[in-house]
């Protein structure tokens, strides 16, 4: 019994070999190169539009460090805005990281986790499974926060 | 404060290690942003990151990195202020309305739309 399970296994083990040995080369490398890019490209161009904003808070009077609150809160409020319209998912498959990496990133995985899990209603599923993409940046943020305040007020 | 040129090398850079990080190893995006958060607060703590702020402006700022940045210089600055204590009272001073706004829009955003497919 166990002979004929270990015999089917390694015939399993064969099979998988061959497919990686038939299929394995001929796959098409990740494009990297366009991936670094495309990553490149958006990720740099959200930052102008960062500037473009922190520098009109500016013109209104804000001063430069009071600036870059509501610019923060700006750019959050477009990354949630697309990621409403369906627009950020089609950005976000060719720019990858260039959407992932500014907080354009983290206002997405708040917002599409509120819209995924609405249908589990809005306490258990919006309100209870919004950060289940984002809580680990906050958490890792502020653990990693904690210990590096702490070093500086000891 | 940072240029247009300088936000846009410096955050198209920045965006460009996350890419790497993603193609080159196993870590999915989540293992990348929580440690990019951690990589602002260590350089932000040895005192590296204002100066990146200072030269490119939003290209250090929008980045997620500049979320541990923030959460190390509002702990930091309140514990001068009011001692170790400050490190817990000061952590979210500056990252509030980050936090705020990404709850608030998240919410009313899946008020007022369906996801597709």
């Amino acid at each position: 019994m166990t002979r004929h399970a270990e015999l089917e296994k390694r015939q399993a083990e064969e099979k998988i070999s061959e497919y990686k040995s038939i299929y394995g080369p001929k796959q098409p490398k990740p494009p990297l190169a366009k991936n670094l890019f495309y990553a490149f490209v958006v990720g740099g161009l959200i930052c102008v539009l960062g500037q473009f904003i922190k520098n009109t808070f500016i013109r209104l009077g804000f001063t430069p460090e009071q600036a870059g609150n509501p610019t923060v809160a700006a750019i959050i409020f477009l990354g949630s805005l697309a990621t409403g319209l369906g627009f950020f998912d089609n950005l976000a498959r060719v720019a990858g990281a260039g959407t992932a990496v500014p907080v354009t990133g983290f206002a997405n995985a708040i917002t599409a986790a509120a819209m995924e899990f609405r249908r589990e209603g809005l306490v258990l599923g919006v309100g209870g499974k919004m950060f289940s993409l984002a809580g680990s940046v906050i958490v890792f943020g502020v653990v990693a926060a904690f210990i590096v305040g702490l070093l500086y007020a000891l | 404060m940072g240029t247009y040129l300088t936000a846009f090398l410096v955050g198209g850079l920045i965006c460009v290690i996350g890419q790497l990080l993603l193609d080159l190893t196993p870590l999915t995006p989540a293992h990348v942003l929580s440690g990019m958060v951690v990589a602002g607060a260590v350089l932000s703590g040895l005192g590296l990151y204002e100066p990146l702020v200072q030269f490119a402006g939003a290209g250090a700022t929008v980045p997620i990195s500049s979320f541990g940045d923030a959460l190390v210089k509002g702990a930091v600055a309140e514990a001068e202020r009011s001692g170790i204590i400050g490190v817990l009272t000061g952590m979210f001073k500056l990252t509030s309305s980050g936090i705020t706004a990404a709850i608030v829009f998240g919410f009313f955003i899946a008020l007022l739309f369906k996801p597709k497919g």
